[in-house]
């Protein structure tokens, strides 16, 4: 919403602010404001000049030298405007001022133009008379300019040389643009911003006194309404103006549209946009000859209607859209846009005037759906107050006689079925002031609610509260109107007594931090990847069309088919984001992520799905399958679990290399999974190196990891070491011989250690050399070299079963 | 006897000054004190002194023994120092050279500024709560005051699912979820990811993260709502923070109000991050609506509270001067690794 200065003073002519006092009071009782524009602002040392001699330029046929009175001096100052004459009243700039453009109306410099004394062909010129395109506007708003030329005033303009030229053409005004909540639907309207602005300054609010002289007759013989569905226009009202004159409008109201944004078109399309402007109520002109049987019908369309609205597009209908029919045909949108067919003309004789109230979420839905939204609906969309249509529809008639365009006829058709009325609520300070911690008296608010518009009834205690404003329902609402007056500032800061609560994070939580901490002390950065992506990651990742995790749960209304589906599978985002590192050149890089995958119990959803959070790492450069692998078994230690936990090798994952992948499990506990992206994989996200992923599932992490530990003493007996340097079978995994070593070694076996795997020319083809570092230690006495060695041979016995042997 | 005793003192010390390593030390104590030494010799001899006199040359031996030793001592240790601050020269490095550091991962900015927002709160004993992603248009919507066709669906432009499930615009639905189970008083936070259906660009991305507070008690006013947030941004933001706050519209919250701190790169001065104003928009907040509280199951009569929602990235963004929200969706790793 935007407001000129100049006129909001028309309705508070006491304001005298200056604009940063404006802007920040605004906003502080609750009109937040966007921003302003000076219409002055690149305009400087510009004043009032009268032209007391013209001469020809010696050496130049197209310029002239002119002698100007500035008031406190005469100036001598070169021109080749072409429209001047002795004793023109121009407006001047002085030697080092400012305009706003240049005088072929091109688009205006941020910083605006310095003018400087300096020589025409020789001759001194002191000084610039300007053109009204110079002065930042234009003929449009200055008719009387010419086309062509210095800005010449008006004979009978009260202007004299030396007065400030800016201040006498109206140019020093401001416009606030404010950012309006969609509560307050009635300060989308100058009188409903001009009334917060007087209660915020506690100036006089004075909005137009509405009076419609009437010219006789009756409108009830020129027109009838029917309203068939009041569910959608609560309130229809209708005036006819004869004896049309169009014309131009005055140039307060052409100004005024002007700092609007409005163009002016003519008195009639002029008083429809100012008063739509000013109420914040749209309406509509229809020529009355144009309507069948005189007659306003309000109904539904039937789907599938055509219709021609009136920027000449065929649009069709259907049975939610309210339509304005006459007597045989569809003639407009309701609240939205008129028909061609009865499109008003500069022939039109008779008009009729409209101004009703739709239902607000119609004519919403209805602009969708139709794909049109007007300056009108977007007033209607908001839900406007019914009781505005009649004084709309009056002051609409008021300016139609004021402007001389027409005589209005005696009578409003008024069809309004179910009026509304103003709502009554309990004045309750005690209560306002204990919501808001304040202690603001009595009187104090009811000061507040006069400004507003609201009366209060002392025998009831009740205040009244005016229809415009539909937001006030309850107390609460209220104290925002005391709060907001009396100034959220003054308003104390106190903090909750009470009950004194615990501050905590949920467990899950304080495992994620953990897991964050050890991933990013082993080089793996936080990312963060969109929930949702596109239902092409199952193929990147190679899934089989069976697979579980292409049941995924699919948007409505996707930004595109890259954000349709939710994700299942933690990885795509990961890998997006390796492949941008990746291509981007990074030599290496190292991410993880902490979120959530969307496990649907049903598709289509009829219940919330599981959402699962899920640890997604990935990295490529330096580092492999056993780095990450270390990382991993690094977390689970801190963690609690690491022991018992096992990377089992696996296949079933389509989108890992069938030959680097591992489930790590804990018993029968599925923990997640690992390896090295399938290169087929890889390639599809456009990534040339070897990547290494994993996947955890931070519900089973949270539920194995423990903070318990119990302090297990420090060895106080030695240990014994012993080395054994095994011949196995290639397609033996290190992973059976320490299941082996672990079982046969029992309680004494302290560690073991793979510390050599070899293959090659030593070793027998198709084996493989491993060898171990085992310590045995006994808690309570030094260890018998004979015990240890029957640990070894129990040991060795178990994996000949293997066919595994001690290396010669 | 004396004099022999003198001579052997004399010569063992001027021996041992002149001594240049510990093998050299070694041999004169072998030589002097040994088992065949010079003044075990002495004390050998001592069967030939009159009994009368074996004490005094007694302590003469011992007094001898004695300087002798700490002589020897003294000039080890003068021999090892020297030894050691020889070794040690030799071991100067250029400690100008470049540490040696393990490659260490980054926490993701908005992630840190989760974690800095919840520290403040817990401090001040909130509980850290979760809510869906994925969520019932009735938490959402309806028990926040956005009933069906209510214009705020529109402006926040939902993505759906089906008609009733939806992906949350919000955190706020955790503010009705919380209420309804019905435990009081409440004193929570609840951050969490968001969506919207925004193009991506500098300023916009359809998931983002807000960061929810609810308090209800019985009691609980506005200033409590302005002490709250005036002692969270001075803790957040620092201690010279200024809070300014704004009348706003929430559907949920009456009074609403937007709150706008001093900005913490120029401190109010104004600059490129606060635009020129010396202010930042940071939250939206307010006293729950009696409404919420009813239709959630809260006795408007009885208690009060309030409720406020920070946009986490817009934190995030403004707090690092990162000028562009799609970085912290591209992970690259150059950009992660300045946090």
């Amino acid at each position: 919403m935007n407001t000129p200065i100049s006129w909001i003073k028309a309705y508070v002519p006491d304001l005298d602010v200056d604009i940063n006092e404006f802007v920040d009071a605004m906003t502080l009782s609750g009109s937040h404001v966007e921003g302003y524009e000076k219409k002055d602002k690149n305009l400087e040392k510009i004043v009032v000049g009268r032209i007391e001699k013209i001469e020809k330029h010696p050496d130049a046929d197209k310029l002239i030298v002119c002698q100007v009175n500035v008031g406190s001096e005469t100036l001598q100052i070169v021109t080749g405007a072409p429209n001047l004459k002795e004793g023109d009243i121009t407006p001047v700039v002085l030697d080092g001022g400012k305009v706003a453009g240049g005088h072929d109306g091109s688009p205006l410099p941020e910083d605006g133009i310095k003018i400087k004394k300096g020589k025409l062909r020789g001759v001194e010129s002191c000084g610039m008379m300007c053109s009204i395109e110079e002065l930042g506007s234009s003929r449009d708003l200055y008719p009387e300019a010419p086309e062509n030329g210095v800005y010449v005033f008006p004979e009978d303009a009260d202007v004299k040389p030396g007065d400030d030229a800016v201040a006498a053409l109206g140019l020093n005004d401001a416009v606030v643009e404010y950012e309006i909540t969609s509560n307050r639907v009635d300060c989308f309207s100058m009188i409903g911003m001009a009334r917060e602005v007087a209660a915020t300054f506690d100036k006089k609010f004075i909005p137009p006194v509405v009076t419609v002289k009437g010219s006789g007759g009756d409108v009830n013989d020129y027109v009838s309404v029917e309203v068939q569905d009041t569910d959608l226009c609560t309130r229809y009202t209708a005036r006819v103006v004869t004896d049309i004159k169009i014309g131009p409008s005055p140039k307060w109201m052409r100004e005024r549209l002007a700092a609007q944004g409005i163009r002016s078109i003519n008195n009639l399309v002029d008083i429809t946009n100012y008063v739509m402007e000013e109420y914040g109520q749209p309406m509509h002109a229809y020529d009355l000859d144009t309507i069948a049987g005189n007659k306003i019908i309000v109904r539904r369309a039937k789907d599938g209607d055509k219709f021609t609205t009136l920027d000449g597009q065929e649009r069709t209908m259907d049975h939610d859209v309210l339509m304005i029919c006459d007597g045989d045909k569809e003639i407009g949108i309701a609240g939205i846009m008129g028909g061609e067919n009865s499109m008003v003309t500069d022939s039109i004789n008779t008009l009729l005037f409209e101004a009703a109230c739709f239902d607000g979420t119609n004519i919403r839905l209805s602009t969708k759906r139709i794909g049109l939204t007007t300056d009108a609906a977007a007033k209607f969309v908001k839900g406007l107050d019914p009781n505005l249509a009649i004084l709309a529809m009056n002051r609409a008639c008021q300016l139609i006689e004021e402007l001389g365009c027409g005589k209005v006829v005696d009578g409003v058709v008024d069809v309004y079925p179910n009026p509304v009325s103003e709502v009554k609520l309990p004045f309750e300070p005690e209560k306002m002031n204990r919501l808001l911690g304040t202690e603001v008296s009595s009187a104090q608010m009811l000061g507040y609610f006069e400004k507003l518009g609201l009366s209060y009834d002392e025998k009831t205690n009740m205040l009244t509260i005016p229809t415009f404003r539909q937001d006030l329902k309850c107390m609460a609402d209220l104290a925002e109107e005391v709060g907001r007056f009396y100034g959220y500032d003054n308003i104390p800061t106190t903090l909750p007594k009470g009950e004194a609560t615990a501050g905590k994070k949920p467990y899950s939580e304080r495992i994620a931090d953990k897991v964050r901490n050890i991933c990013e002390s082993n080089g793996f950065s936080g990312a963060m990847c969109y929930s949702f992506e596109s239902a092409k990651v199952f193929d990147k990742l190679l899934l089989p069309a069976d697979a579980k995790e292409r049941s995924a749960i699919e948007i409505m209304n996707p930004l595109g088919e890259d954000f349709k589906i939710m994700r299942t599978l933690p990885l795509n985002g990961i890998l997006t984001s390796i492949a941008t590192n990746y291509n981007r050149r990074n030599k290496e890089a190292r991410l993880y992520e902490l979120a959530n995958v969307y496990i649907p119990k049903a598709l289509p959803l009829t219940e919330l799905p599981d959402e699962k959070m899920k640890l997604a790492m990935a990295m490529y450069g330096a580092g492999d399958f056993f780095d990450l692998k270390g990382v991993i078994e690094e977390m689970f230690d801190k963690l609690g679990f690491g022991k018992e936990v096992t990377f089992e090798p696996v296949s079933s994952h389509t989108f890992l290399h069938p030959g680097r992948q591992a489930d790590i499990r804990k018993g029968n506990i599925d923990i997640g999974y690992m390896g090295q992206l399938h290169p087929e994989a890889a390639d599809n996200y456009n990534i040339k190196t070897e990547v290494y992923v994993a996947v955890l599932n931070m519900d089973i992490v949270t539920m194995l990891s423990t903070f318990d530990r119990k302090y297990e003493g420090i060895a106080k007996f030695p240990g014994m070491t012993r080395d054994l340097s095994l011949v196995v079978d290639k397609a033996i995994f290190v992973g059976q011989i320490e299941a082996v070593i672990k079982k046969c070694g029992g309680k004494l076996l302290e560690s073991v250690k793979l510390f050599d795997v070899y293959e090659g020319e030593q070793v027998a083809e198709g084996k493989k050399s491993v060898a171990y570092s085992m310590t045995f230690r006994a808690k309570d006495r030094t260890l018998e070299d004979a015990e240890v060695s029957k640990l070894i041979d129990k040991i060795l016995n178990e994996l000949g079963k293997l066919g595994i042997e001690i290396r010669a | 006897m004396k004099e022999k005793l003198q001579g052997i003192k004399d010569k063992a010390l001027a021996s041992i000054e002149q001594a240049k390593d510990a093998s050299m030390i070694n041999d004169i104590k072998v030589a002097i004190l040994g088992k065949k030494g010079e003044l075990t010799q002495v004390l050998k001899g001592m069967k030939d002194v009159a009994p009368e006199d074996r004490p005094k040359v007694g302590q003469l031996v011992n007094e001898a023994r004695q300087s002798i030793e700490e002589k020897l001592e003294a000039k080890l240790k003068s021999i090892n120092n020297a030894m050691r601050a020889e070794k040690m020269k030799r071991e100067t490095i250029d400690v100008t050279l470049p540490g040696v550091k393990k490659i260490q991962g980054h926490r993701h900015p908005n992630q840190i500024a989760i974690e800095d927002l919840e520290r403040v709160f817990i401090g001040m004993g909130y509980e850290v709560v979760e809510g869906p992603e994925i969520e019932y248009d009735k938490y959402n919507f309806e028990l926040l005051n956005i009933p069906a066709n209510h214009p705020a669906k529109d402006e926040q432009d939902t993505f759906y699912i089906t008609k009733d499930i939806l992906l949350r615009t919000q955190t706020s639905p955790v503010q009705a979820r919380i209420m309804e189970q019905g435990k009081l008083p409440i004193r929570i936070i609840s951050p969490g990811r968001v969506f919207r259906s925004d193009e991506v660009d500098a300023t916009h991305s359809p998931s983002f993260h807000q960061m929810e507070g609810l308090v209800i008690d019985k009691n609980i006013t506005m200033s409590d709502l302005k002490g709250t947030l005036d002692q969270f941004a001075k803790e957040f933001f620092g201690e010279n923070t200024k809070t300014k706050f704004r009348p706003h519209h929430f559907p949920f919250t009456e009074p609403s109000a937007e709150v706008d701190i001093t900005c913490f790169k120029c401190g109010g001065k104004g600059c490129r991050v606060c635009k020129g104003s010396g202010w930042i928009e940071i939250l939206g907040c307010g006293m729950v609506h009696p409404h919420v509280l009813e239709m959630c199951g809260i006795d408007p009569e009885i208690y009060s509270g309030f409720a406020f929602g920070i946009g986490l990235e817009r934190v995030t963004l403004l707090k690092y001067e990162i000028d562009d929200m799609r970085l912290l969706y591209e992970n690259d790793v150059r950009f992660l690794n300045q946090f």
